[in-house]
C-alpha cells in the first residue's frame, strides 16, 4: 500500500508521476505573501469584479423586495398550502445547508487527515460555508410566518413559562444550526488571525492598517502563542469533523422522524450527509475555478485541488446513488402499499421528471469524473459542478415535495409549484452569498498565507 | 509615565532568516541559561516553543472544561423543563426520554468547548494586545512575511546588555537590535 503523505508534506509530495503538485515550483515566503496579500490590497477594483458586484446586488434587491413583501402579507404569497407547507423555504434550506459541508470537511476533517493539499482553499471554503449557512438559516425563520418571534425556539425562561418541545426534530435543528453557524465562523476567524497581521504589516493606508491591525488583535506571532494556537486549532478541527457529519444527519431526521411514506428510512441521516459533501464539493469547483483564474492563483490552487475535489465528488455521488438505489430498493421490499405507491408517484407521478433530471444529474453525468482526461479539463469540471449543484437541488425538491403532495389519503392529495415570490427568495438568497463572496475576496486573504507557508520546503527545521 | 526602576530596554532581539536558524539559536539560549525570552515566527514552528521549554498548554484543559459544562449543562436543562417544570405528554413518551435529549447535548457541547477554547487561547496568549515593545523596531514587521526572531527580555536574571549582546553575535544573526519600551 503508497504510504499517506507525511505532515509536513512539501512542494515535492507527488503521489503519482503524472499527479500535479500541489503548490507550482519556485514559490518562496514572499511570493506566497504577495500574491494572495497583493489580490486585497494593490488590485486594483476591475470592470469584472465590479459587474458581478453589481448584479449580485441586484439579486439582494430582489431578495429584499421579497422579503419585505413576504413580511406584509404573510407565507401566503409563496406556493404553501395544506398538504405541501414545506415548499422551496424547505428545499432551499437543506439545499445550502449542505453545500456548506464542504468547507467545514475541507477544514477540520482534511487537516486531521494530514491532507496538506487543503491549504490552499481553505480559506474560501470556509467563508463559503459561512455564506451559506447564512443563506440556509434565512429560510426556516422566513417559514415562520412571524420570524420576529424566532427567539422562542430557544430555551429561555420565558414569561409564560413555556419551553421548547425537546423530542422534536425541528428544535434540534435549531441547535445543530445555530452551533455550525457559530463554530465554522469562529474556526474561519481564528485561522484568519495570522494572516490579518500579515495585512496589517502589508496595508499602506493608515486606515485600512488599523482596521486590519483591529482584527488582528495584535497577533506577533510568538512561539507560545503558535503553540496554544495550533493546539485549539486542531481540538476545533476535531471538534467540527463530528459536527459536518450530525448537521445534515440532524437536518435528516426533520425528514425520517416524521411517518410520511417516503421520509420515514434509516439510510437518510448518512445519505443526506453525502449529499451534503457532494453539493458543497461542486459549489468549492464552482467557486475555485473562476477565483484562480481571475486573480492568477494557478500557482498556489492547482490541477492537484481540482482533481482531487473531483474525486471526492465522484466518491460521494456513489454514496448518493447507493442511497436513492436503497430507498427504491426499501421502499419496494417493505410491501408496504404507501411506500411503494410513493414511489410510483415519484418515477411517474406529476413531478417525475424532476425525479429523472436529478437521477441525470446526480447519477449518471457524473459518472463522466471516471475519464482521467475530463477530470483535468477545467471547463467540463465547472459544468459538472453547476449540474450537481442543480442535481442536488432536485434531489431536495423531490424529497420533500413528491411525499408531501400525495401522502396517505387521495383525497388529501395536492399539487405544489413555487410562486415567483419563491423563485425571488430563492435567486435572492444566489445573489447574496455571491455578493457576500466577492466581498471577501477584495477584503480577506482568500488563501490562508501562513499554512502556505508552512508547506514550502524552507519552513522545514533541518537538524 | 516612566517608571524609575523598570529596565532602560525591554531586551534585545536577533533577526534570522531561516527557521532552522531560529531553533537552533533558541535552542543555544535556553541552554546558556536564558528563560524570559521568546522566539517569533511566520508560522508555527512545533521546535521552537520546545526549544523554548514551552511544552505544555492548557487549551485542552480548557475545551474540556468548557465542553462539559456545556454538554451537562443543556442535558440538566431539558430533564428540568421535561420532567420538573413543564411535563409535556408526547406520544405517551417516558418524561425522561434521554435518546430525544441526545442532539442537544452533543451540540451544545461541541459549541460551549469550541467557543471556551477559542476565548481561553486568546486569553492565555493575551490577546487582544496592540502594543507590544517588540512592534517598536521597524525590522520585526517582516515576522508576518519572511522573518524569524528571537527576543532575550531585558527582566529575565541573566541578561547583561553588553553579554547577551555578544552572546547573540555567537548566534550568526542577520542583526541584533535594542527593543525599547
Amino acid at each position: 500500500m503508497r504510504e499517506g503523505p507525511e505532515e509536513k508534506t512539501l512542494l515535492e509530495d507527488v503521489p503519482w508521476p503524472d499527479e500535479p503538485p500541489v503548490m507550482l515550483p519556485g514559490q518562496t515566503y514572499e511570493t506566497v505573501t504577495d500574491t494572495i496579500a497583493d489580490a486585497v490590497l494593490t488590485r486594483p477594483i476591475g470592470l469584472g469584479w465590479l459587474s458581478g458586484f453589481l448584479i449580485a446586488g441586484m439579486f439582494v434587491m430582489i431578495l429584499l423586495i421579497a422579503v419585505t413583501y413576504l413580511f406584509f402579507r404573510g407565507v401566503g404569497i409563496w406556493g404553501i398550502e395544506i398538504p405541501v407547507a414545506w415548499g422551496f423555504a424547505i428545499v432551499n434550506f437543506v439545499w445550502w445547508i449542505g453545500i456548506g459541508h464542504a468547507g467545514t470537511l475541507i477544514s477540520a476533517i482534511l487537516l486531521l487527515l494530514k491532507q496538506t493539499w487543503r491549504n490552499s482553499i481553505n480559506r474560501f471554503a470556509e467563508a463559503m460555508t459561512l455564506f451559506a449557512v447564512a443563506c440556509a438559516g434565512m429560510f426556516p425563520l422566513l417559514h415562520l410566518g412571524r420570524p420576529w418571534l424566532a427567539y422562542w425556539l430557544f430555551p429561555y425562561p420565558a414569561s409564560m413559562g413555556v419551553w421548547p418541545q425537546f423530542r422534536s426534530p425541528l428544535v434540534w435543528d435549531v441547535f445543530a444550526v445555530t452551533t455550525y453557524a457559530t463554530i465554522s465562523a469562529v474556526f474561519w476567524y481564528v485561522g484568519l488571525v495570522p494572516d490579518l497581521a500579515t495585512m496589517r504589516e502589508k496595508a499602506k493606508h493608515p486606515l485600512t492598517k488599523k482596521i486590519y491591525g483591529i482584527l488582528a488583535m495584535g497577533w506577533r506571532g510568538s512561539a507560545r502563542h503558535w503553540k496554544r494556537y495550533e493546539s485549539l486549532y486542531l481540538l476545533l478541527a476535531g471538534l467540527a469533523t463530528p459536527l459536518v457529519l450530525s448537521v445534515h444527519t440532524v437536518v435528516s431526521f426533520d425528514f425520517a422522524i416524521a411517518i410520511v411514506p417516503g421520509w420515514h428510512t434509516t439510510i437518510f441521516p448518512p445519505y443526506f450527509v453525502a449529499g451534503a459533501i457532494y453539493s458543497g464539493f461542486a459549489m468549492v469547483l464552482v467557486l475555485a475555478i473562476p477565483i484562480r483564474k481571475f486573480y492568477h492563483l494557478e500557482a498556489l490552487i492547482t490541477m492537484r485541488h481540482l482533481q482531487n475535489s473531483a474525486k471526492i465528488m465522484l466518491a460521494t455521488g456513489l454514496i448518493v446513488a447507493y442511497g436513492y438505489f436503497f430507498e427504491t430498493f426499501i421502499g419496494i421490499y417493505s410491501g408496504s402499499t404507501y411506500e411503494r405507491s410513493m414511489l410510483q408517484n415519484r418515477w411517474f407521478g406529476p413531478y417525475s421528471a424532476m425525479y429523472w433530471a436529478l437521477i441525470v444529474c446526480n447519477i449518471a453525468l457524473p459518472q463522466l469524473l471516471w475519464i482521467p482526461k475530463l477530470r483535468r479539463n477545467i471547463a467540463f469540471l465547472f459544468f459538472i459542478s453547476l449540474d450537481i449543484l442543480i442535481g442536488m437541488w432536485l434531489e431536495r425538491f423531490v424529497i420533500v415535495i413528491t411525499s408531501l403532495a400525495r401522502d396517505f389519503l387521495p383525497s388529501s392529495w395536492g399539487h405544489y409549484i413555487g410562486t415567483r415570490w419563491d423563485w425571488a427568495v430563492f435567486t435572492g438568497t444566489i445573489g447574496f452569498f455571491s455578493l457576500c463572496m466577492f466581498l471577501f475576496i477584495r477584503i480577506m486573504p482568500s488563501i490562508s498565507i501562513f499554512e502556505l507557508r508552512q508547506l514550502l520546503p524552507e519552513a522545514e527545521v533541518k537538524e | 509615565m516612566k517608571e524609575p526602576l523598570a529596565p532602560a530596554i525591554y531586551g534585545l532581539m536577533a533577526e534570522f532568516g531561516s527557521s532552522t536558524d531560529l531553533v537552533v539559536a533558541t535552542r543555544a539560549a535556553y541552554a546558556a541559561g536564558y528563560r524570559k525570552m521568546d522566539a517569533y515566527s511566520p508560522f508555527p514552528i512545533e521546535e521552537a516553543s520546545e526549544a523554548l521549554g514551552f511544552h505544555k498548554t492548557r487549551v485542552p484543559l480548557i475545551v474540556l472544561m468548557g465542553g462539559l459544562f456545556g454538554g451537562c449543562g443543556i442535558y440538566g436543562l431539558q430533564y428540568w423543563i421535561n420532567c420538573i417544570s413543564y411535563p409535556l405528554n408526547i406520544g405517551g413518551r417516558p418524561w425522561h426520554s434521554w435518546p430525544a435529549f441526545i442532539v442537544p447535548t452533543f451540540e451544545m457541547t461541541v459549541l460551549f468547548g469550541g467557543l471556551a477554547g477559542v476565548f481561553g487561547m486568546f486569553a492565555l496568549n493575551g490577546l487582544p494586545m496592540p502594543h507590544h515593545p517588540v512592534f517598536n523596531v521597524d525590522r520585526f514587521s517582516a515576522v508576518t512575511r519572511d522573518k524569524f526572531f528571537l527576543v532575550v527580555e531585558a527582566a529575565d536574571p541573566k541578561f547583561d546588555v553588553v553579554n547577551t549582546h555578544k552572546f547573540m553575535q555567537s548566534l550568526k544573526p542577520l542583526a541584533i537590535e535594542e527593543v525599547p519600551h
